[in-house]
């Protein structure tokens, strides 16, 4: 295989796999080679070098209000509670976007970024930044290992029992919403059950609460309906962990799960693709996350001209990539990053539903592209350019390739970009909506 | 999100704006006009102002997201059905808004019942399709690609703009995405932001982004979707920068916060509607304008909730049609209001309900014929707990594309359906 050839699917692997590579990461990468490098991002035993000097957000618990209080004291502890929330969501946002930035082990993050998308759970419904902290360190902590287990967990978590309703599901009174997401959406798919399963897969999950005063998860033998229910033709005396046992080990499940992960890897496919179902057939006999998204990186179909081309980077990885190419923190990108990820359509812990944020296409409106050349231009001013400002002015357009491991540049941007060579910040900013760039 | 059920293949569009006066949009040389009907005056020329034939019309599309209680909008208060199994959620006879028929409007609807008393505003009751899906998503792209049988990938919309040329200009969504409503297999509609439009850089900065946007033979279809986007982006901007020169901004219509609980709609409509409403007046050549409003999943405590959406749509409908008075161009426009499905008819326990299927539709403006179409679906002749649809949702959208927008409705459904008389 030529240098160029190594360089450039190491260079995609970084963008799938890694939030992108910085010049010199990308060397050290093409000298130790394609499997290597998989390896190297797939090995999350490792501490993540930047944690130490990252401290986890900090939370204060929500008031606790003496009862009876008075009318204008509940409503000015209330007011309280919704500013603390607001100023500890952003800093939430604001210190997983570093971690996204800074990650040694960036493929922890991109997963995590993953499972947040796949159990779209948002801090608008939820409302404390806490609860939302504690889902993605579910996602960081277990997301490369048994997706049974990742399941499990995320059943129980208290910000998905928010999301979707659990305190409000209980017996007699069974509400659907999660039931029918967990099938729909998080274990199976659409059309892989049937609505009577819903129906009774609401009940398994009756008396699952979420306790807002301890933060802990319990199940009330009061509201929990333990009469038989019937769910994928199986009739017994199911509990809601059940029901994730037995949705996980439905023949769909495996192909599904596979399917996104390729689809968000590798290049949309649905569940029935060849490629998914040869890897849904490896993933099925363990569920092991880590080892599946091993095998994608592996799969000579990743490195295929179809998935090279097959993905747009979703607004937050092209921030943070664009941060991490730039040496920049995400407050040095202005205290308007919100409001351009909001711009994006992309901000983190606000998926716009259940459903996760949709791939490619949604991503390429023109309302979207204006917000991409303000955030460009915005960063193209922030950024120390020596690098691109020592060479010369033809030899540029090259050096902002190399600077944002881009492979080059096709006809109209270099058109474009020699329009702009001789104003470094101006070129930064046209390299960085280019189409070479914007795809994943 | 689920894989790609989503997303609508864009090809390459090829547009360009002559700016004189600001109004007159030419088509590029080259650019494909097939199959465009005569009747439609399509991309590029400036429809006829009001008063002449009533299919020049600009149908904005309101979409809530989430699935809006038909049942708690459209209130069948004279049926004990519906406080039986409605007995905290429902509303008494005393609170609501009596339209007839033993129907009435929600009790914040009172901007909507004035447009019923004008007879401006036609309800379609009833409103579904075969085999409901009580999916979110599914339902919505099956409202949105109008083909419920199959994972249709364009919309409805989106397949008009395939035959009527090439200006990103006809449809105009208010948001950051583009729904699969505007989605074709050549041609998209274009997003655009409530906010500033301006772009940043100077002339350079514009000329090269212009540069790098031309399409580049060989490029993949995402990049080439890049590419247009950045063009199309270029002149929308433009354009509409002329047309709002001399429209200023509501006051009272400023950005909204985003929806309480996602599926979609990310303003809240008064300033969505306020835009559209001033690129209406300012003589926009848009055919099709979509807006929404999400947070209408209303699985627990559904009562408060669903007054302040409904509050939220009255307000912003009524002040729209109300800036539009006097207007030529405001007299084209109807307002069409949809969700994916409605929501069971006995309340779960939770105080709110779960997903459901047939819901009525809103059709409104100054050249709808007022009253009720369509059979009220009965309270107890269910299917599975759900009402059962008595119009498909195909016959409304072919009388707005034949009778509104002035084409064969059959182009873009794909087979016939019978018109419903509103207009």
């Amino acid at each position: 295989m030529a240098g160029d050839e190594t360089r450039s699917r190491i260079a995609h692997l970084y963008r799938r796999a890694g939030f992108g590579a910085r010049p010199e990461e990308l060397d050290a990468a093409v000298a130790a080679g394609y499997e290597a490098t998989v390896d190297k991002l797939v090995d999350l035993s490792v501490a993540d070098g930047a944690w130490a000097t990252m401290p986890a957000p900090t939370f204060t618990p929500p008031p606790v209000i003496a009862q009876p209080a008075d009318e204008a004291a509940r409503r000015a502890a209330q007011q309280a509670e919704q500013r603390a929330n607001r100023e500890e969501g952003r800093k939430l946002n604001q210190w997983w976007l570093d971690r996204m930035v800074l990650s040694t082990t960036p493929l922890r993050e991109r997963l995590t970024l993953f499972w947040h998308d796949h159990f779209a759970t948002s801090i608008q419904k939820v409302k404390e930044p806490e609860l939302m902290y504690r889902q993605n360190e579910i996602f960081r902590t277990a997301g490369a290992g048994n997706f049974e287990a990742l399941a499990q967990a995320v059943a129980r978590d208290p910000a998905m029992l928010v999301w979707l309703d659990a305190n409000e599901n209980k017996k007699g009174k069974p509400n659907e919403n999660f039931a029918r997401e967990l099938f729909e959406l998080f274990i199976l798919g659409i059309g892989n059950y049937t609505e009577a399963d819903v129906q009774e897969g609401a009940r398994a999950f009756t008396g699952w609460q979420y306790q807002r005063r301890t933060g802990a998860f319990s199940v009330l033998p009061a509201q929990h309906d333990s009469a038989a229910k019937t769910i994928f033709g199986q009739t017994g005396n199911f509990g809601g962990e059940d029901v994730v046992r037995m949705a996980v080990a439905q023949p769909a499940s495996a192909p599904y799960i596979t399917s996104k992960l390729w689809s968000g890897f590798a290049r949309p496919a649905g569940a029935s693709d060849p490629v998914v179902r040869q890897l849904a057939a490896g993933f099925a006999k363990d569920l092991d996350v880590g080892k599946l998204v091993r095998a994608i990186l592996l799969h000579p179909e990743f490195v295929a001209p179809a998935s090279r081309t097959g993905l747009v980077k979703q607004p937050i990885e092209y921030v943070v990539g664009t941060l991490r190419a730039l040496n920049l923190r995400a407050a040095a990108a202005g205290n308007n990053l919100p409001q351009t990820l909001e711009g994006l359509g992309q901000q983190p812990f606000a998926p716009p539903s259940v459903g996760g944020w949709p791939q490619n296409y949604y991503w390429l409106t023109t309302s979207f592209a204006l917000t991409r050349l303000r955030f460009a231009s915005t960063v193209a001013a922030r950024a120390r350019l020596d690098g691109i400002a020592s060479a010369s002015v033809a030899d540029r357009p090259a050096a902002v390739a190399r600077l944002l491991s881009v492979d080059g540049w096709g006809p109209s941007t270099s058109a474009g970009l020699a329009k702009v060579a001789n104003d470094p910040k101006a070129l930064l900013t046209i390299a960085l909506v280019a189409p070479e760039y914007v795809l994943a | 999100m689920p894989i790609t059920r989503r997303e609508f293949v864009l090809g390459g569009l090829g547009a360009g704006v002559a700016g004189a006066a600001g109004l007159v949009l030419a088509r590029q040389p080259g650019g494909k006009t097939p199959g465009a009907p005569a009747a439609a005056p399509g991309a590029g020329a400036i429809p006829s102002a009001g008063g002449g034939s009533t299919k020049d019309g600009i149908l904005v599309l309101l979409t809530l997201y989430g699935g809006n209680d038909g049942l708690n909008t459209l209130i069948p208060y004279e049926d004990g059905n519906y406080l039986g199994g409605r007995s905290a959620l429902g509303y008494q006879p005393n609170e609501v808004l009596p339209l007839g028929d033993g129907l009435a409007f929600h009790p914040n609807l009172k901007g909507m019942k004035g447009l019923w008393d004008a007879k401006q505003l036609a309800i379609v009751r009833g409103v579904g399709y075969p085999n409901p899906n009580r999916s979110h998503f599914r339902s919505m792209d099956i409202w949105q690609s109008a083909v419920p049988d199959d994972q249709e990938i364009t919309g409805w919309v989106g397949r008009w703009l395939d035959k009527t040329g090439d200006d990103p200009l006809r449809a105009l969504s208010i948001g950051g995405s583009l729904p699969r409503i505007f989605g074709g297999d050549s041609a998209a509609g274009a997003a655009i932001p409530v906010g500033e439009l301006t772009l940043p850089g100077g002339p350079t900065v514009h000329s090269a982004f212009a540069a790098a946007s031309e399409p580049s033979a060989g490029a993949s279809p995402l990049a080439a979707r890049v590419a247009q986007s950045g063009k199309d982006l270029l002149t929308v901007d433009d354009a509409i920068a002329h047309l709002l020169a001399g429209q200023p901004a509501n006051s009272d219509a400023t950005a909204g916060s985003t929806s309480l609980e996602g599926t979609g709609g990310a303003n809240s409509l008064t300033p969505q509607l306020d835009l559209v409403a001033r690129l209406v007046k300012a003589g926009s050549p848009t055919r099709v304008y979509g807006v929404s409003l999400g947070g209408f999943d209303t699985h627990a405590n559904e009562k408060a909730t669903h007054a302040g959406l409904m509050a939220d749509v009255d307000t912003a409908v009524t002040a729209f049609f109300k800036s539009l008075e006097g207007s030529p161009e405001g007299s084209r426009v109807v307002l069409v209001a949809y969700s994916e499905f409605g929501r069971r008819v006995a309340a779960n326990g939770s105080g709110g309900t779960d997903h459901g299927t047939a819901a009525p539709m809103f059709v409104a403006g100054p050249r709808v014929k007022g009253g009720f179409y369509g059979d009220e679906p009965s309270l107890t002749n269910l299917d599975n707990g759900d009402l059962k649809f008595t119009t498909d949702f195909r016959s409304v959208y072919a009388t707005l594309l034949e009778q509104l927008i002035g084409v064969e409705a059959k182009a873009s459904l794909g087979k016939p359906f019978v018109a419903v008389p509103f207009l």
